[in-house]
């Protein structure tokens, strides 16, 4: 792989990377309330001492992404595949090693932008502009993101406030959004589990176009099937470590017969392999 | 953390991880920069004007969203402004008596209100621009201050509605339109600016500790009570009773300087004798300090805004 590697570019190169969450006021030991005061009080204590908690959520991660690949993130929950996102994203810092990205990586997290109190209309504007869209291309790709999320196909909902919309609705007008725009680096976090059939069809031919605009996407899912439709490589995540990288279908046999063999009840079997 | 996991198999092929140095080349040799690194300050600026469509967009939607639920509308946006100045009359007018000697007390008292609740929530809107938009600061790229500088643009505009219901009081208590009207925009300019500058101040503060979101609201409440909101400086400092120090600190404090200077532009009856010296140098030195200082504290700390 590091061979063909030189005439390929590189879009996010992760160097060694740790990521640490410190969680406050976990209550250990001693009354939560003191050591909140205490910590306050004096910053340079040491973190045990003051009830600050370390979670280790990804240990030393290092994999170079390259323009065109869709990447696919697996792994049970909790073992970091978002953590390692929101960091690729710039958006978390990280302990030690370095991310270094080609453009601007972006999280489709524009529903944080979104209010429902307004109208889809609205959140259509204020979705594209956090997103660093000007607003004369908001204006030219309105009419486009609308069609694709299809809320109008039942009828005139995009004037009508987002808190009267479904879950499934709200979720393509979401990713109707964050897909309008041309990204150098997409990271998309189980986007793709909500909305019906044929919206989901529609979701993975906007990734692989996406890809062919010279971009490179990230996908976490838990969905080993839509992670087979768009991805040609994976990363799977197992307690922060990665466990494996390589071709789709090699690291989806290891990682079903993980999750198949060891605990069936944690959550729905994976299905079978579909050929071709 | 807290599933438990039987323990994963050892990778059969371990993932091909060149070593740390040649990582580092590549991505030197690909001039890719370093995710989430804080930007220089012109860069800073430079990108915070890209976005200020969204700055605006966002604090529109903020007003608007304020009230959609209610039935009578945007309607409470000159109910709420009046009710409150309804209240301190009650209060202060009637009550306490403090109109003895203060001539046209209402619109002195609607002026006050008005443009220290502009301070007040903005600043109050400002500590909480960071910890209470978590979610925002955690998915989307943009830079921090525009959510600061948004929440401030939202209370100006919420003003602006207050100004309207203002114009219609003064004129009801036979206030003459005046030349002296039209300053009150630099006024309202460098109140804006202060506000920026404290809330970015707030923002980092309360990102740090929101704690600090507990304990605004006294901190303000006492402010407001020396500010001269629903009483008259000047006044006081008729009395001699009070050493001089404290009057002078008392007209100098930003809030007092932008009250003021608000009634003395609108009310004709209050007249450039009742602004403490040198007003407009402490309103233009207030807004500098505050603008400038608070903008570049707060971006020393942009990379850490979000932080678990």
């Amino acid at each position: 792989m590091a061979d063909i590697a030189n005439d390929r570019i590189p879009t996010v190169v992760a160097d060694g990377v740790d990521i640490v969450y410190r969680v406050n006021g976990t209550g250990a030991g001693r009354g939560s309330a003191t050591a909140a005061l205490n910590r306050m009080l004096r910053r340079k204590q040491t973190e045990k001492a003051s009830g600050v908690r370390r979670v280790h959520a990804v240990k030393n991660v290092s994999f170079v992404a390259y323009r065109g690949e869709a990447i696919g993130l697996i792994g049970t929950n909790g073992s970091g595949k978002s953590t390692l996102l929101k960091a690729v994203a710039g958006l978390l810092p990280v302990e030690n090693g370095r991310i270094y990205t080609g453009g601007q990586p972006s999280l489709l997290g524009v529903n944080a932008a979104m209010m429902n109190d307004l109208t889809g209309e609205r959140n259509v504007h204020l979705g594209g502009l956090a997103m660093g869209m000007s607003r004369e291309q908001v204006r030219d790709r309105y009419q486009e993101i609308v069609d694709f999320s299809g809320i109008n196909e039942k009828g005139d909902f995009i004037t009508l406030p987002m808190r009267t919309y479904s879950s499934g609705m709200a979720a393509r007008l979401r990713f109707s959004i964050a897909a309008a725009k041309d990204h150098d680096v997409l990271l998309i976090d189980e986007a793709l589990a909500t909305g019906d059939r044929s919206f989901q069809k529609r979701s993975e031919d906007r990734i692989r176009e996406l890809r062919k605009h010279a971009g490179t996407v990230f996908l976490v899912s838990h969905n080993n099937k839509s992670i087979r439709d768009t991805c040609d490589r994976v990363l799977w995540l197992e307690r922060g470590e990665l466990l494996m990288d390589g071709p789709t279908e090699d690291v989806l046999k290891e990682y079903e017969a993980f999750t198949g063999d060891k605990s069936p009840k944690a959550k729905p079997k994976p299905k079978v392999p579909v050929s071709s | 953390m807290s599933q438990v996991l039987h323990t994963p198999p050892q990778a059969p092929a371990p993932a091909p991880t060149p070593a740390a140095d040649d990582l580092a080349a590549l991505a030197a040799r690909h001039g890719l920069s370093v995710s989430g690194a804080r930007p220089s300050l012109p860069e800073y600026v430079r990108q915070l004007w890209a976005r200020r469509h969204f700055i605006t967009a966002f604090a529109t939607a903020k007003l608007t969203a304020q009230y959609s639920q209610a039935k009578l509308g945007q309607v409470w946006q000159v109910m709420t402004p009046l009710l409150n100045a309804a209240v301190y009359y009650f209060i202060f007018g009637v009550l306490l008596g403090t109109k003895h000697g203060v001539p046209d007390y209402i619109p002195f008292l609607v002026t006050g209100v008005f443009i220290w609740t502009f301070t007040q929530s903005s600043i109050m809107a400002g500590t909480r621009a960071i910890s209470g938009n978590l979610g925002l600061v955690r998915a989307l790229h943009f830079p921090r201050a525009a959510l600061p500088l948004s929440f401030c643009l939202q209370q100006l505009q919420q003003l602006l509605f207050s100004m309207g219901a203002l114009v219609v009081i003064l004129l009801c208590f036979g206030v003459p339109v005046g030349v002296s009207w039209l300053l009150a925009l630099p006024a309202l300019f460098l109140q804006f600016t202060f506000n920026a500058g404290v809330s970015m101040v707030m923002a980092r503060m309360g990102a740090k500790t929101p704690d600090i979101a507990q304990l605004m609201p006294f901190v303000l409440r006492t402010w407001m009570y020396v500010s001269g909101v629903m009483w008259s400086i000047d006044k006081l400092a008729q009395k001699d009773s009070l050493p001089q120090v404290v009057t002078v600190a008392l007209a100098a404090n930003p809030a007092a300087v932008y009250i003021d200077l608000m009634r003395f532009a609108l009310i004709d009856s209050f007249h450039a004798s009742q602004l403490p010296a040198h007003v407009w140098a402490l309103a233009v030195g207030w807004a500098l300090v505050a603008g400038v200082g608070g903008f570049i504290y707060f971006w020393k700390a942009e990379e850490t805004y979000g932080r678990g």
